[in-house]
């Protein structure tokens, strides 16, 4: 299952889009209680969104933006417009999803 | 085939691989790199400083920042930023009293309307910066966030 929610919706030549990505935005200060060791910083960077592979968004993230981060914004389109997520993070690892503009 | 030619030959079969590989090596980032000195930086000034290349901020009512009085849970502070400035470039939030004050930025293309929100993380009661960059210029609303558990500690 993909990492990404995703919604999309067009009213009045505006599309709002909305994203939840599941992801555990660790920042690296935190410790394990029970070693005491820290937590490697495990966190999204980037996340880019295109429309109709137009790039609309370049959004880059710090540690301190929250665990299973939320994410909206809106661009200038219309219904049927084809709209993609893509986030990587500090590990490298990285995941998109496609949705339809409603 | 003569001695000449084949040193030719070899040195540009080996030059063709350094260029083959070192494309390979490269990571796959087709986008700007992550601003890492940025986001690294533990004192506010020096961080706007970082991304501006300047501390000339204006404040303005153009920018509309909406986030709470008090957070009850520093781990997940809801922020919404809006304007009705034009051509903006960037989006940018700050917060003063995090360890790392840049806690996330957008940059806008021409289709962007200028909304953003998301959720960030607040160790202690602080000031939230919201930035906009309009026409190379950046204007800022600030609110001062209550945070009664911090969001930072484990």
């Amino acid at each position: 299952m993909s990492t990404i929610k995703l919604r999309a919706k067009e009213s009045k030549g505006i599309v709002t889009v909305k994203a939840i990505i599941k992801h555990p935005m660790e920042t690296g200060q935190r410790k394990n209680k029970k070693t005491g060791e820290k937590i490697p910083a495990h966190f999204i960077q980037q996340v880019i969104c295109k429309a109709n592979n137009d790039e609309v968004i370049t959004i880059n993230w710090g540690p301190a933006v929250s665990k299973n981060p939320y994410l909206t914004f809106a661009y200038m389109g219309s219904k049927g417009d084809v709209v993609e997520l893509t986030w990587e993070d500090n590990q490298g690892n990285k995941d998109s999803l496609q949705g339809e503009v409603k | 085939m003569n001695r000449r030619n084949f040193l030719k030959n070899s040195l540009m079969t080996a030059a063709t691989i350094t260029t083959f590989s070192g494309l390979m090596i490269k990571p796959k980032r087709l986008y700007a790199a992550w601003p890492k000195a940025s986001f690294d930086i533990t004192d506010l000034n020096d961080s706007i400083n970082s991304v501006y290349g300047h501390n000339n901020l204006n404040e303005s009512s153009e920018v509309m920042l909406k986030a709470p009085d008090i957070a009850e849970n520093g781990a997940i502070v809801p922020l919404n930023v809006k304007t009705k400035l034009k051509n903006v470039e960037s989006i940018m939030i700050f917060v003063e009293n995090n360890p790392q004050p840049l806690s996330s930025g957008y940059n806008l293309s021409s289709k962007s309307v200028p909304t953003v929100g998301t959720r960030i993380k607040m160790g202690n009661t602080s000031k939230v910066i919201a930035a906009v960059k309009s026409n190379g210029k950046i204007y800022t609303a600030s609110k001062e966030v209550k945070v009664t558990i911090g969001g930072c500690g484990g």
